[in-house]
């Protein structure tokens, strides 16, 4: 089995403030593995060292065996790491399309032309396009962010990774703010990934993200106390002091 | 109705020559033209990147002045343009990489700084500028055998650089790379992680309006004949700004009416009114208080808004 993304005792600190100490994580190919820990843990710390937003203080991050520890955090997108936020980051003034076709002009020579009109690149439109139809957000694609919902605007952060098509996702608390019913459409469409996609989730919302979960890592104050499976972990008595404090 | 609108408004400034009678506001007209070319320039950065520069009146008159000097060593005014534009390009070169440093407030700190050097520059390096007295140049092109001389020939030609200074802006806005600097100016975080170099995308961004404002500043060096300290000062920078935000940021029109609105002011206005420092300063409120997206998207919204529509 190769090893979609293999972090080695990754440490940072933030002044005093140890955020991440020596945390070890190997997720394998087409994996879907669960990050959870309370808030403070360094589960998104955990994210912007992996996709290269902050600088490690040690340690080292290979993407399917190819070192990234030093490599720019755009490179990392070009190289397969795609992301969503916790708090929502899109373009808010800009329609739907737009949003996802910046995505997918991200990774493209393209993105460099002052010449020709963006909204005739066919290929990068019809993409655009193909993406929006898949999260079921086609009928609002020309609506500005701005004047869509909440849910819809997850949905959105979704799409726009997805358009890269990343070989290992990041989703940082996707059903964060959501409805029981958009929580499901959203699991729907995190479960409906294609195997070829290696997916890391956090997430507090245990009842839908260990349905999700294959392997479950458990951080806490930026250490990684459990490792196993959905059964392990919830059996294990550190998970179950740390969140229940018993 | 859009082109025809197009039209009409082309048809109009091709002939304000013809129809203005007295050569004083052909003048006025031709520098309307040439500080919208300003204006368009700095709008790049201010309005589609998100970088507000107060140095970039140090761009224009390193343009002014690399013209001048080229001139006045006897070279021909190919190579006066080519010098001048090529000499601008490089400092706008070095302006973005050290003011590129910073975001928000430091990068306004720094291009205040950038301008304030080249002020002194130009105040007290007397051997090189001639200090308060300024350089004067003779003469103006004749491209394609159309005498610039004259006034009316002078605002042709103006014309038609801030035509395609305007064509070319529409261009950039409506392209890959104009979308990815709006981008950098909403989102740089996540124009970062969809594989965006955010850096490059604002250092190109940062050349381009330092290429406008060159062109701008040789056709300032070409209508007044003259350059001195005082095309460089925070005042001249701070103008083009208020030209931007007044008539409305990160669109077309909204710094052509800008630059209208405070020509027409410096000019005409003040020959009527003293204090019209004050007037400037009142319309300029009255835009933030009543219209603080600018004058254009302002209009267009009150249009919008309109029941007679």
């Amino acid at each position: 089995m190769t090893t979609a993304l293999a972090v080695r005792n990754l440490r940072k600190s933030f002044g005093g403030l140890q955020v991440t100490s020596s945390v070890n994580l190997l997720v394998e190919a087409g994996e879907r593995r669960l990050i959870i820990g309370p808030n403070g843990a360094g589960k998104t710390t955990l994210f912007n060292l992996i996709t290269g937003e902050i600088p490690p203080d040690a340690g080292s991050i290979a993407l399917f065996e190819r070192d990234i520890t030093r490599v720019p955090s755009r490179r990392r997108t070009h190289l397969g790491i795609g992301r969503t936020y916790q708090i929502i980051t899109l373009f808010p003034r800009e329609t739907l399309l737009r949003n996802v076709t910046l995505s997918l002009l991200g990774l493209s020579p393209r993105r460099w032309n002052p010449i020709v009109r963006l909204d005739r690149q066919a290929s990068l439109v019809r993409d655009a396009h193909e993406v929006l139809a898949r999260l079921g957000l086609e009928a609002l694609a020309d609506r500005p962010v701005a004047e869509t919902s909440y849910g819809e605007r997850r949905r959105v952060e979704i799409a726009m990774a997805l358009a890269q098509k990343p070989r290992v996702l990041l989703l940082d608390e996707p059903f964060a703010g959501l409805s029981l019913e958009e929580r499901r459409d959203v699991l729907r469409l995190v479960t409906g990934i294609p195997r070829d996609v290696t997916i890391v989730m956090i997430e507090h919302d245990m009842d839908v993200a260990l349905d999700f979960a294959e392997r479950i890592t458990v951080l806490h104050f930026g250490e990684v106390v459990v490792e196993g499976t959905r059964a392990e972990v919830v059996a294990h008595p550190r998970t179950r002091e740390i969140y229940l404090g018993e | 109705m859009k082109r025809f609108a197009l039209a009409a408004a082309l048809v109009v400034l091709a002939t304000v020559p013809l129809w203005v009678g007295s050569t004083y506001y052909v003048n006025i007209a031709s520098q309307i033209l040439f500080y919208a070319v300003f204006a368009l320039a700095v709008n790049v950065l201010a309005g589609y990147a998100g970088l507000v520069s107060l140095g970039h009146a140090g761009l224009f008159g390193i343009a002014a002045y690399a013209a001048a000097k080229i001139m006045t060593s006897g070279h021909g005014h190919l190579a006066v343009a080519a010098g001048a534009l090529a000499v601008t390009l490089a400092a706008a070169a070095v302006f973005a990489v050290l003011a590129l440093r910073g975001t928000g407030l430091g990068f306004v700190m720094i291009t205040v700084a950038l301008g304030q050097i080249v002020w002194g520059v130009a105040y007290r390096w007397i051997s090189l500028t001639n200090g308060d007295n300024g350089i004067t140049i003779s003469g103006r092109p004749s491209p394609f055998g159309l005498s610039l001389a004259s006034p009316r020939g002078f605002y042709w030609a103006t014309l038609a650089v801030f035509l395609l200074a305007v064509a070319s802006m529409a261009v950039f806005v409506a392209s890959p790379f104009g979308a990815s600097v709006r981008g950098t100016r909403d989102q740089p975080r996540r124009m970062n992680a969809l594989g965006y170099h955010v850096w490059m995308i604002r250092f190109l961004a940062f050349v381009l309006s330092g290429f406008w404002t060159g062109v701008a500043g040789l056709l300032y060096l070409y209508y007044n004949q003259f350059v001195s300290p005082q095309a460089v000062t925070l005042t001249a920078s701070a103008e083009a700004l208020l030209m931007v935000i007044s008539g409305g940021t990160a669109t077309l029109l909204g710094p052509i009416t800008g630059a209208a609105l405070v020509v027409v002011m410096k000019n005409v206005a003040s020959a009527y009114i003293e204090r019209w420092n004050f007037v400037l300063g009142a319309i300029f409120v009255a835009i933030v208080v009543f219209m603080p997206e600018g004058l254009v998207p302002g209009v267009a919204r009150l249009v919008r808004r309109s029941p007679l529509r």
